[in-house]
């Protein structure tokens, strides 16, 4: 059973979303997508700045078996990058809700209007196995 | 062994199998009015003899010419050994199979490939190559974009010395993508491109700047300072080189302060004979920090369960099986009989016998200008440093020139009218290894008796 932290929201295309002190967003793929993938070789972070959509490509995730899109949950500014994911892409399967985070969003909209799901609706959905 | 597996049986049994009838019923979703019945053009079949008989005659006609063109082609000596390898059976396919890692030899030949263009290049890894230099070059132009974080613009600087052809070609490869080629300008004294050009920029998002040693006039870009500048715009640089005259000049990974970002360019004159412009063959070479953005195939060297060394392909994350749409590229190993005949002729020749012949290149070319430029009525265009070609300034017409020596069994030189009328009346031409004194006193005499001539006349 994948771990999926109470306190953080989630979307279908397994993101987690965290809301910092500052109101600013905090992004990354979830222990079942970590688990899913396998061990990442290689992640492509996005740059300080770049303006997003909800369900844009705004990263990529490589493992020894697939590479995936990591989609913006919700629009905003990109405010950084995890710039640790560069040399350390294992950061994201040993400590995926913590130092494996891949980015923070200034979001255009109130995150708790934007659709995402709790914790329970997305526990349900990766242990049905989507 | 016939071409095509499929015998009439088997198409039957595989049609009975999913229960169709023929061939046109399990196409028949594609719309009628886009079917072609006949090919208009395509001449009736011909037997292997007539086919033959037609080869023969079409090759007699293009003669034995003394060439003297070069352009972006090069006529160099290709040592026996080279194509009697090639065509051995276990490389005449050397496309890579889908089951690649059986086939071990296959990834080793690209393997060693690769080593021998990163070598040469001065840069971390290369790919197993591309179609030819000038879609190399377009596929670096998109690369640069992928690889460039923070530039939005999509817009890369292209010097008019630039091979011609090469840019109409990465214009009409990448221009559908949205990238914008610019044009730097060439100094008409030195025939290169003045870095100042390039500082003229400062201020503007560029994406990239393309670098071409040595450019197509011959002649040599002051590549440390384009690069410093080029890096001053943050851009990044896209190196177009010569493989032979690697062996003699400064690899693009020691370009300006941190070396050019990717190298790209033609791999004809490594064993690839010209033959009636193509097929030839490309290469590119990157920085490992943009190997991800690179296109086509990488074999990578490592080790099985037991801990024996071989080859594997690698990085296909970056490919269309796996990535599909936001792969790098379409870029397969289609021109893999051409890169294990560039391998074997560099594994033949080694980094002295290349030195030797790039030095070789540049002692005739200098006889060849010495001797044609002596001609009245003939100048040396640009000055400063060149490698095996050089532009000629005319004061006759460049095209009747050419086509009198044709007729003479000479081929003279590329006229640059059409691409540089600025120019005025100029030829370029090319002396490698393969042109002897006798070859070129007898181009010599014989332009110079021509010119006397036409001004007589």
């Amino acid at each position: 059973m994948s771990n999926v932290p109470a306190e953080l929201r989630y979307t279908k295309s397994h993101e987690w979303v965290r809301v910092l002190p500052d109101g600013s967003l905090q992004i990354g793929i979830t222990d079942h997508a970590q688990a899913a993938l396998g061990d990442l070789v290689f992640v492509e972070v996005p740059e300080a700045g770049r303006q997003l959509s909800a369900g844009d490509a705004c990263a990529v995730v490589e493992s020894v078996k697939a590479a995936s899109d990591v989609y913006a949950p919700v629009g905003g500014e990109v405010i950084a990058g995890n710039e640790l994911l560069a040399t350390q892409p294992e950061l994201i399967n040993q400590d995926p809700y913590g130092q494996g985070w891949i980015l923070r969003l200034q979001a255009d909209v109130d995150p708790d209007s934007a659709g995402l799901l709790d914790a329970a609706a997305y526990g349900e959905l990766s242990a049905a196995g989507h | 062994m016939p071409y095509i597996p499929h015998t009439s049986d088997d198409l039957r049994a595989m049609l009975e199998r999913i229960g169709v009838r023929s061939l046109d019923e399990l196409f028949d979703e594609i719309p009628a009015g886009l079917g072609v019945d006949q090919l208009p053009g395509i001449p009736p079949a011909l037997s292997e003899m007539e086919v033959t008989r037609l080869a023969g005659e079409r090759a007699a006609a293009d003669g034995q010419p003394l060439n003297f063109i070069g352009a972006g082609a090069y006529e160099h000596h290709v040592p026996a050994p080279v194509w009697a390898l090639v065509s051995r059976g276990e490389f005449y396919s050397a496309y890579t199979p889908y089951q690649a890692e059986a086939s071990q030899g296959t990834l080793q030949v690209m393997y060693e490939f690769q080593s021998m263009i990163a070598a040469l290049t001065g840069l971390d890894a290369a790919n197993a190559s591309l179609y030819d230099g000038a879609s190399a070059l377009a596929e670096a132009c998109l690369m640069a974009v992928r690889a460039h974080r923070r530039s939005r613009a999509a817009r890369i600087l292209v010097p008019r010395t630039v091979h011609p052809t090469w840019r109409r070609v990465a214009r009409a490869i990448t221009e559908g993508q949205g990238l914008v080629l610019e044009e730097l300008p060439c100094d008409p004294q030195t025939g290169t491109t003045p870095a100042a050009a390039l500082a003229a920029q400062a201020g503007t998002d560029v994406t990239a700047v393309v670098i071409q040693q040595p450019n197509f006039f011959g002649q040599l870009e002051d590549v440390d300072a384009l690069a410093r500048q080029a890096r001053a715009l943050g851009a990044l640089v896209i190196a177009a080189v010569n493989p032979v005259a690697l062996a003699v000049l400064k690899p693009p990974g020691e370009w300006g302060d941190d070396g050019a970002d990717i190298a790209c360019g033609e791999g004809q004159p490594l064993g690839i004979p010209l033959s009636g412009g193509g097929p030839y063959l490309g290469f590119m070479a990157t920085r490992i920090e943009h190997v991800r953005q690179m296109p086509g195939r990488i074999a990578g060297r490592t080790v099985d369960r037991d801990g024996r060394p071989g080859f594997t392909l690698t990085l296909q994350a970056r490919e269309q099986h796996i990535r599909r749409g936001k792969a790098t590229s379409n870029i397969c190993t289609n021109q893999g009989l051409l890169m294990t005949a560039a391998t074997i002729h560099l594994a033949l020749l080694g980094p002295t016998g290349l030195q030797r012949v790039a030095e070789a290149c540049m002692a005739r070319s200098q006889e060849l200008v010495a001797a044609l430029a002596a001609q009245t009525g003939v100048r040396l265009l640009f000055s400063g440093p060149r490698f095996h070609e050089a532009a000629l300034a005319f004061e006759a017409p460049v095209a009747p020139v050419l086509e009198v020596l044709a007729a003479q069994g000479i081929v003279g030189g590329f006229d640059l009218a059409g691409d540089y009328p600025e120019l005025g009346q100029a030829l370029l031409v090319c002396a490698t290894e393969t042109r002897t004194s006798a070859d070129i006193a007898r181009y010599a005499r014989a332009l110079g008796s021509l010119l006397e001539r036409t001004r007589a006349a």
